[in-house]
């Protein structure tokens, strides 16, 4: 029978918390770099241009149907040897995980705004607005209704992403675990407090949101 | 008549696809008058409506509302989207499915016209909204969603929402179809009290006694044209055209308009 000993982690705690802050840090800047682009995609991907549609969706598909993992690595070492474009880990993991996301994005922000009966632009058109005032004042604002519960899956999803910048070295909460383990000796520890250092973040932010959700549908 | 006319629409012609809608459609509608369109699905008479605000941009012909005069048809460029806008917010609409916007109050959706489209001040634009949602009979839903009032109650306020931008005509969209019967009369009277008020007026309906009431002229389409027009009782009550006649023949034609339950 294995004893467990998460005593020997409190000497580590220092190293835990400094990748728990880079992990939320980064996951903050990933989901509003990926909420514009995923902004930058819904309204592309719905243009009065084809051209324009076209390059939305070439940029969705081709980040949402690639790995994330094979994205990082590609950011990283492909791109300086292709395009001579030099990152740091920590902007290729960042620019990669924000594109990623945002193809999400855009197709929950896409999906959202054409569910919106189309009676709701008839009617803001017959007043006068033009489709500019009528997306802002009528249409986004039933469609963000509807996108939130998507919209925070996606995030939830992000978070959990940047587990994998680990592989660039970005030195983020489980970075730091592995550095943790290989010095204690003691991975299931380790692996098990930062899984619930994960959920211990994710739990109340989705309890906060489905509140929120809440009071929204009561406008309804 | 086309000096007076307060509507005018020549040679108006729109196709879906090769499904064309309106053939060679022509329409004048004198200031203060009141056409009602009818006949059966599908005989284009919504999209003449629509096509009234541009709404719907016909392939080919002319519309003339006021002022302001469009030109469709090869060698013409389709008028931009701020010309559109601007042209609509002198004309008011008015929905089959009322089309109120469900996360505004009853005084927000009458306010949001005159306060995004004409830039109005919000305390002149909620007096303005008070004033017609008293028109209409309901002042004291200013506060409530739409969700909450019955569905003679959201098309008052679609009619308060379109007359808060003061426009020149009023168009009805069938705007009673999707009522419960026992909620046609209130609407009718509210439309009624708007055409002895003098509006212009351009109604898509079912309701023929209504039509034969409160509209000057009828106009029979079928098809995609117009097969026949003329003043209201006598193109109801005397048909000259058999296919007027046959569609005729399925409603009640005269009557005592439905009553409405309350009074606005």
């Amino acid at each position: 029978m294995y004893q467990w000993d998460f005593g020997i982690l409190w000497s580590y705690r220092w190293l835990f918390l400094n990748g728990l802050g880079v992990t939320v840090g980064f996951t903050v800047v990933i989901v509003v770099c990926g909420l514009l682009f995923g902004l930058l995609g819904a309204f592309g991907s719905l243009s009065r241009f084809a051209g324009v549609r076209l390059v939305a969706l070439a940029f969705i598909e081709a980040f949402r149907c690639t790995p994330i993992l094979v994205q990082l690595i590609w950011f990283y070492y492909a791109l300086p040897i292709l395009a001579g474009v030099e990152m740091t880990p920590i902007t290729a993991s960042a620019l990669a995980l924000s594109l990623y996301g945002g193809s999400f994005y855009s197709e929950i922000i896409r999906g959202g705004i054409v569910s919106i009966d189309s009676g709701q632009s008839e009617a803001g058109a017959a007043l006068g607005m033009t489709p500019g005032q009528t997306m802002r004042r009528i249409v986004l604002p039933q469609a963000i209704k509807r996108m939130i519960p998507a919209l925070m899956n996606q995030s939830i999803i992000q978070f959990k992403n940047t587990s994998l910048v680990s592989v660039l070295a970005v030195p983020d909460l489980v970075y730091q675990s592995q550095v943790a383990a290989h010095d204690s000796y003691r991975p299931l520890e380790t692996y098990t407090a930062v899984a619930v250092a994960y959920a211990a973040i994710l739990i109340p932010l989705t309890i906060i949101v489905r509140r929120g959700e809440k009071r929204l549908a009561v406008s309804e | 008549m086309s000096e007076t006319s307060k509507i005018d629409i020549r040679g108006l012609r729109k196709s879906f696809g090769s499904n064309e809608v309106l053939k060679n459609i022509s329409l004048d509608v004198g200031k203060g008058g009141v056409v009602a369109l009818i006949g059966p699905s599908g005989s284009g008479k919504s999209t003449l409506l629509r096509c009234i605000n541009l709404l719907v941009v016909p392939d080919g012909g002319s519309v003339r509302v006021g002022d302001t005069h469009f030109q469709f048809g090869q060698g013409t460029k389709p008028p931009d989207v701020k010309t559109l806008a601007k042209f609509r917010a002198t004309t008011g609409m008015v929905f089959q499915h009322f089309n109120l916007f469900p996360h505004m109050t009853t005084l927000q959706n009458v306010m949001e016209g005159p306060v995004t489209v004409r830039r109005m001040a919000k305390a002149d634009a909620e007096k303005l909204a008070r004033a017609q949602l008293a028109k209409v009979g309901l002042a004291e839903k200013a506060d409530q969603y739409p969700a909450t009032l019955s569905g003679g109650q959201k098309q008052r306020v679609a009619i308060a929402r379109a007359l808060a931008m003061e426009p020149d005509v009023m168009l009805f969209d069938e705007a009673t179809s999707a009522l419960d019967p026992e909620l046609v009369g209130e609407v009718l009277n509210v439309m009624q009290r708007l055409a002895s008020e003098g509006m212009t007026m351009v109604i898509v309906t079912h309701e023929i006694a209504f039509a034969r009431e409160v509209a000057d002229r009828v106009v029979f389409m079928r098809d995609g044209i117009v097969v026949e027009e003329g003043p209201s009782r006598q193109v109801i009550d005397t048909p000259r055209e058999a296919a007027t006649r046959a569609f005729l023949s399925h409603f009640h034609r005269t009557g005592a308009l439905p009553l409405a339950n309350a009074t606005p």
